[in-house]
């Protein structure tokens, strides 16, 4: 049993209770970060808020929402849009983030790639953001069915009919998801609690493994440089701390965070209010009809690239190739044979596969909304081909490297 | 000190976003969908009236020997409907309009045309094949005797005579009357008989509701499929996709059911104005809210700029 004394203020309280001095050490200003970092270590900081906004609107959106097929379509668009005061502030809030979370996660992992973030000890960073990846990609499509509009219910017809599998023409398995032969509304249900329940807690739980796996190996910076953490934050605790060579996150770090925040969210709310058609796709604002096939289907953008993975080939080879893209960058760390943590450009041959993975993913990502048809469809095959072969030589010309 | 390579970094990063935004964006949509530019509702393909009207000759005929309110209402000028809405349609397909709005909601050459030549005018002659017998059910004017266009320009002049002028057309009124007896708008409340009124016995209101979907059953039988609800068509179509499709529906559904409406440049606004009343209602609160919150947050990124620099000083 520990020994208590009369609090002599509200906050000794609590410390004696709760520790709040050390929790604050070890979570803010005690938790060390390496100086020689850019504005690209924000990101997770920008993630963060973007992740607040979208659940902060989401349950304002849930207050008004209808999982009911008959219902849901007017739900969003005259009871929250219309009658709602600031509903249409929620819905735009919560349809602009949810599609720039997706760039800002992307930006995050070309960041890690390009500083080799995913190597030495970070893997579990790397594995658990890949996963976090994963629940988020869950969570936005779960997300997309909600409105009941026609891209809703035919990305939901689309994206089940996958897990038939091809020539293994698991129909059942389409029907088990899918609780019914038609998305309807046993469907709607499930992907309604699936969105507001199921992922958002097993998002919030990587979140913290996420944040967890950070704290053994540290921040990477933009060296990939090995620092002595005890050595430099005694260094700034001593009083040196322009000769250190880390930082409190809190307030050091944070107000770095804070800056890119705020330049963020200037480019968010310009979105939101002003530029919010991206977001949205106009079909989905007509309601979901089984009989009518919209001209065009397509995913929103952030899957693009991988659904022109699975577009340019035959049925069955097509999915295979689907699911090497959706597992492929978890193994980063392991394909990756080279000993050296520098960025990619000081890393030979790996610095153009860098590069041509950026670039061949922009590529599926444009041809991946694009109708398939004549030079789309030969320049979708390439670029799959290419996704796919520079996974198989990156362990190659990552083994070939030498050691810086 | 190391050079700042942050700029750079920026630059990049803001690069491929632009690139992609342009590819999935403006590039796949221009890709995707024919594009078709106004004529700003010209109707070039018809003939320019060539005749000034005379109002009042003009009533004699509409009311008289043109044969208008045989089928129509103009309650403007004290003619009400020959037949309640449900059974003009049932008799015709669709209920023939109230002419009270026709002359301002309307372009001129195209009523002249239309009294003169309805399929030809309504672009509807694959539909509507005289001489196969297909006959349009608006009977087309064939003259009371003397010159026919001035005749045609006679009733066109008293119809624009009797028809609200500028303000006066409320967006409401333009959309009755121009797509109204076709399409439904269920965010105002609109159907395709009236808007729905509030009834204090359910059984006034399940009469009302049975009354439109005869109506509607009447409808679906002369258009093929019922036209859809145009609630929020401005947010899944656009202005300028629903101007250029009532411009001239052929452009974009060759072969479609949808006649041209024949509207004038400025009741085309007013229809605009009503879809954005019904599907973005809240568009004007938007802007202001956004103008707000944007000088908020730009404040609010230059006091984070500003700590930012505060914190920093001693760790250089």
């Amino acid at each position: 049993m520990a020994h208590f004394t009369k609090a002599t203020s509200v906050k000794d309280w609590f410390d004696q209770r709760l520790a709040i001095d050390k929790v604050e050490k070890v979570m803010m200003s005690e938790y060390w970060i390496p100086k020689n970092i850019n504005f690209l270590w924000a990101m997770g900081m920008v993630l963060v808020v973007t992740f607040t906004l979208l659940l902060v609107s989401g349950i304002f959106l849930l207050m008004y929402y209808q999982p009911n097929v008959a219902t849901a379509f007017d739900s969003v668009n005259y009871t929250i849009m219309r009658e709602v005061d600031f509903g249409w502030l929620w819905r735009h809030v919560h349809g602009v983030a949810a599609s720039v979370v997706f760039l800002i996660i992307y930006i995050h992992m070309f960041t890690g790639i390009y500083y080799g973030s995913y190597k030495k000890g970070r893997e579990m960073i790397w594995i658990s953001g890949m996963l976090l990846f994963v629940a988020f990609s869950a969570e936005a499509f779960s997300g997309y069915m909600l409105p009941w509009g026609q891209m809703s219910y035919w990305a939901g017809m689309v994206i089940t009919n996958l897990f038939a599998g091809g020539s293994l023409h698991a129909d059942g398995l389409v029907e088990w998801i899918r609780g019914d032969y038609v998305p309807a509304q046993a469907f709607l249900n499930r992907f309604f609690m699936l969105h507001v329940l199921l992922i958002p807690l097993a998002i919030m739980g990587l979140i913290g493994l996420h944040f967890a796996a950070l704290r053994i190996p540290h921040v990477n910076n933009q060296d990939g440089e090995e620092i002595d953490f005890d050595a430099e934050s005694k260094k700034y605790l001593a009083g040196d701390k322009a000769g250190s060579k880390v930082m409190r996150f809190a307030n050091d770090f944070m107000a770095k965070d804070m800056m890119v925040v705020g330049i963020y969210l200037i480019f968010f709310f310009y979105l939101v209010f002003f530029h919010y058609d991206f977001a949205m796709d106009p079909v989905n604002f007509d309601p979901a009809d089984g009989l009518k096939t919209p001209a065009h289907i397509y995913p929103e953008w952030y899957f693009l690239w991988s659904y022109e993975i699975l577009r340019p080939f035959s049925t069955n080879i097509g999915l295979i190739a689907f699911a090497f893209a959706q597992v492929i960058f978890v193994l980063l760390p392991f394909l990756d044979r080279s000993p050296n943590t520098t960025p990619a450009s000081r890393r030979g041959l790996f610095k153009i596969w860098f590069w041509a993975m950026l670039v061949d993913m922009i590529v599926l990502t444009a041809m991946g909304k694009l109708p398939p048809e004549g030079i789309f469809s030969t320049i979708g095959l390439v670029a799959a081909l290419t996704f796919i072969g520079l996974w198989i030589v990156l362990p190659f010309i990552t083994k070939m490297e030498k050691k810086a | 000190m190391k050079q700042n390579k942050e700029p750079l970094i920026l630059a990049i990063v803001v690069f491929f976003t632009i690139v992609t935004y342009y590819l999935v964006e403006p590039f796949a949509h221009s890709q995707m969908h024919k594009h078709v530019e106004s004529e700003g509702f010209e109707y070039k393909d018809l003939p320019e009236l060539t005749k000034k009207g005379d109002a009042t000759r003009g009533k004699d005929l509409v009311m008289g020997a043109g044969g208008c309110t045989g089928c129509h209402a103009i309650t403007k000028a004290g003619m009400p409907a020959p037949m309640d809405a449900v059974t003009a349609a049932a008799s015709y397909g669709v209920n023939p309009p109230d002419l009270s709005n026709a002359g301002s909601v309307y372009s001129a050459k195209f009523l002249a045309s239309l009294i003169k030549n309805p399929a030809h005018a309504l672009m509807v002659e694959h539909k509507f094949d005289a001489s196969k017998g297909q006959m349009h059910p608006m009977v087309p004017f064939y003259g009371a005797g003397g010159d026919m266009d001035q005749e045609v320009a006679d009733m066109v002049a008293y119809l624009e005579s009797i028809a609200p002028k500028g303000e006066e057309l409320t967006p409401a009124m333009a959309y009755e009357t121009a797509c109204g007896r076709c399409h439904a708008n269920h965010y105002e409340k609109w159907t395709q008989i009236g808007t729905k009124p509030t009834f204090k016995k359910k059984q006034d209101g399940l009469a009302f509701d049975t009354k439109v979907l005869d109506y509607q059953d009447s409808l679906k039988a002369y258009m093929g499929k019922l036209p859809p609800d145009l609630s929020i068509y401005i947010r899944s179509r656009g202005e300028h996709y629903i101007k250029t499709f009532v411009e001239n529906p052929q452009n974009y559904l060759k072969g479609t059911a949808m006649p041209r409406v024949g509207v004038n440049a400025e009741a085309a606004d007013k229809v605009i104005e009503y879809l954005e009343d019904s599907g973005d209602t809240k568009r004007h609160e938007r802007e202001a809210v956004g103008m707000n919150v944007m000088i908020y947050i730009i404040i609010f990124a230059i006091f984070a700029i500003l700590w930012k620099k505060q914190v920093w000083r001693d760790l250089h």
